[in-house]
């Protein structure tokens, strides 16, 4: 059904349709509405049976999942930045005990400064755990993308991670197609765990493991992880028939024949890198865009596909490795290695930062014309910056940065006023 | 013909045999079909108080519930103990997730059995003090104010010692550990922090809490009876000798349970909504230096010179407890080592 809803009660909805038997809550923006709306329908009995559990922290949210999960519930719970951290240990131990639960991150940056904005440092903390990461480029694909992740999560006994940018997403008001519970139904068969706490059929879950079985059991993550690759695209089939439209998949391509220039990307901002290549293709320019929808596993080899006959490859993205650069760009890479292609890692949008069509496309211009920097960070105010390193350089002292910054911003606005007055 | 009266407990022990008990009275432990959840194999020390406690609650819990029971374990000596690769010890469903989480996870396993119609399963959850009282408490208060339904069974020993006998929220005062050592002016932990998970279990007002040591079989059995035949959040506090962690003899684990409470350093009591309603008596008081004199982690009181002072305070300590449970019977108050 077609309709006008914010994406947080689009996402409800969609996560309801798929049953889950145990839902818990925790607060934390920008991922509250989702399970508002879920504590709504299970309250009104709309969506039942379903426990919905008020819990004392996101440890709590995910370890409440982990003990659903491990007794035979399908179990979901939602949240972002912090509360991905705080939920960490948690997280590493539902992936290593092969638990299948589905959970809605709203991409936001992880403090300090704290700052409640959209930007992909969340999801980037935990990419090693084991989680299976989708990306959302639009609300409808966030509703999608969690009825596949239930299935994908139950048919390789993983769990499965379906990150939507915070705010950009999450509070966004736009149309979606919210499916049927017929069609649900249909996708997604009823849950049956591979492992049990049965007490006709006694089991140890979580069992220790030392150096004799531990890389075994490592790597059979990393397997089911191989497997999950191979799924997916058969997923995403499955579902174009029975919801009528495609969905989900490895990577989505877009103007990328012929293309010179390839932008790779995640999520929202996919939009509007598709409108600054839209306007370059206007003026002649080959430029295409390879949007990553799972994450991981990382599709390196598709990845390869699609690029490996580009002259020059630009990854922008939402987060960096501090000290290193871009990771996406760093994974990019990885499956470039085997062909020479000139790459650039930008990074852009972090703690919210509004990228604009403006920015993407004279960056675009710069890579096209092979002037950009191999690592850019997009609209840095590099005066801010230097202010800052000279202040730490003269000073063993020098307070706390982003007070400075505050503070230096301010200065700057003023004298500009004063200017222009 | 004269009358000789007839104990119906062992010298010292307080403990009635199970041979002069009907067959109602005596102890699931005495059972030969007991479930044995978890059975022999493991790797516990020698006089291992916990592998005793958690055998104990266990095969009671099983046998109220008709062998219905989904276990959790916080990380800790008896995850460790019970499953090294590639062996496991329990003999129930059970599940180890991590350190700090164990009352959440056991919500989530009663969530589960609650949506699926399955409440006649019962989940027990469990945790050394160190989860329970530190990392775990997060997790436990938010479970008690739930009041999901869950019993959740600590297995204090007073310190953390799966990795070697370091401080916890539930090391006494004085006592040597890894980290607070029997060094300088103020040798072993400090007095005055701490805390007391069952009164902190009742003042989240939870259906029922209880205390019990591994020397009282028929007590703890009898409290985890009573607990698995009410629902909502239960917690039972069971004190466990650790002869690694408190320096004594494994064979004296019992004695030396048995001299915690009997001393009045560990009050046995039950309480439910949040008010005292049973107390276990002292049999026979004794002065705290007979329990403490049994144990190296205390032995800086003794040697090279005695302490007074200190034995002095923590023997306020077992005061201040015999007052506030009640615990000495009223004809036995009156000859007592210490009581004024």
């Amino acid at each position: 059904m077609l309709e006008q809803i914010e994406g947080s009660r689009a996402v409800a909805k969609a996560v309801a349709l798929c049953r889950p038997e145990v839902v818990c809550a925790y607060p934390i923006s920008p991922q509250t509405h989702i399970v508002e709306a879920l504590g709504v329908l299970v309250k009104t009995g709309e969506l039942s049976p379903c426990e919905f559990i008020n819990v004392e922290s996101e440890f709590a949210a995910m370890s409440v999942a982990i003990g659903a999960s491990a007794t035979g519930g399908r179990a979901y719970t939602a949240t972002a930045s912090q509360g991905l951290l705080f939920m960490i240990e948690a997280i590493y131990n539902a992936a290593g005990l092969g638990l299948p639960i589905v959970m809605t991150l709203a991409n936001r940056a992880i403090g300090a400064p704290i700052n409640i904005w959209n930007d992909h440092s969340d999801a980037m903390a935990v990419r090693d755990s084991g989680w299976i990461q989708l990306f959302a480029e639009t609300n409808q694909d966030a509703v999608d993308l969690h009825i596949q992740a239930f299935r994908l999560a139950e048919e390789i006994s993983m769990p499965v991670m379906v990150c939507m940018d915070g705010f950009i997403l999450t509070h966004a008001v736009e149309e979606v197609d919210t499916p049927s519970q017929g069609q649900v139904d249909a996708f997604l068969p009823k849950f049956v765990p591979r492992q049990v706490l049965d007490v006709d059929d006694p089991v140890s879950i979580g069992a220790m493991v030392g150096p004799e079985a531990f890389s075994e059991v490592r790597y059979l993550a990393h397997a089911k992880q191989l497997q999950a690759k191979e799924k997916i695209p058969g997923i995403s089939r499955e579902f174009e028939l029975i919801f009528g439209h495609p969905a989900g998949g490895l990577v989505n391509g877009y103007r990328l024949e012929n293309a010179d220039t390839v932008v790779v990307a995640m999520g929202s901002l996919l939009g509007t890198i598709k409108d600054a290549v839209d306007d370059l293709a206007e003026e002649g320019k080959k430029v295409g865009v390879l949007g990553i929808t799972t994450f991981r596993p990382f599709p390196l080899e598709e990845v390869y596909a699609y690029l490996s006959e580009a002259r020059r490859v630009v990854t922008i993205e939402k987060a960096f490795a501090v000290g290193m650069g871009g990771i996406l760009a760093t994974d990019v890479a990885t499956s470039l290695n085997r062909v020479r292609i000139d790459q650039y890692s930008v990074i852009a949008g972090l703690g919210g930062r509004a990228i604009t069509k403006a920015s993407v496309r004279s960056l675009l211009e710069d890579a096209i014309d092979d002037r950009l920097e191999p690592l850019t960070f997009l609209d840095l105010d590099h005066e801010l910056v230097e202010r800052e390193i000279t202040r730490m350089r003269e000073s063993k002292r020098s307070g706390p940065t982003a007070e400075n910054l505050i503070r230096d911003a301010q200065l700057k606005k003023f004298s500009r006023t004063q200017r222009d007055g | 013909m004269t009358f000789q009266p007839i104990k119906f407990y062992q010298t010292g022990s307080f403990v009635v045999g199970n041979r002069l008990l009907g067959e109602n009275l005596r102890t699931v432990q005495s059972d030969i079909a007991r479930s044995d959840s978890l059975t022999l194999g493991h790797r516990a020390c020698q006089g291992c108080g916990e592998a005793l406690g958690a055998r104990y609650a266990l095969d009671a819990a099983m046998r109220a519930t008709g062998n219905k029971i989904l276990a959790t374990n916080a990380t800790g000596c008896l995850e460790v103990f019970t499953t090294p690769y590639p062996e496991t010890s329990w003999q129930i469903p059970w599940l180890h997730s991590v350190f700090g989480n164990t009352a959440a996870v056991a919500t989530g396993m009663a969530a589960a059995l609650r949506v699926k119609g399955r409440e006649d399963i019962r989940v027990v959850a469990q945790a050394g003090d160190g989860g329970t009282e530190d990392i775990g408490f997060g997790c436990l208060s938010g479970m008690f104010e739930r009041n999901d339904d869950v019993l959740f069974i600590c297995y204090d020993n007073q310190a953390y010692m799966n990795t070697g006998v370091q401080r916890s929220g539930a090391t006494p005062p004085a006592v040597r550990t890894a980290t607070t050592e029997a060094v300088g002016s103020h040798p072993g932990n400090v007095f005055g922090q701490g805390k007391n998970l069952p009164q902190i279990a009742m003042a989240h007002e939870i259906p029922y809490v209880a205390t019990a040591t591994v020397a009282e079989l028929h007590d703890l059995e009898a409290k985890v009876e009573k607990a698995m035949s009410m629902r909502g959040a239960r917690y039972l506090h069971i004190l466990v000798p650790c002869p690694l962690g408190w320096g004594s003899d494994p064979s004296a684990t019992i004695k030396i349970a048995r001299l915690a409470k009997e001393t009045g350093l560990f009050p046995v009591f039950e309480a439910e909504s949040g008010e005292v309603t049973g107390v276990s008596k002292i049999r026979h008081r004794l002065p705290v230096e007979s329990y403490l004199s049994e144990q190296r982690r205390y032995a800086h009181l003794f040697k090279p010179v005695e302490n007074r002072e200190v034995l002095d305070r923590i023997q306020a300590m077992a005061d201040r407890n015999v007052r506030r449970f009640g615990l000495l019977e009223e004809e036995v108050a009156n000859n007592t080592p210490r009581e004024q």
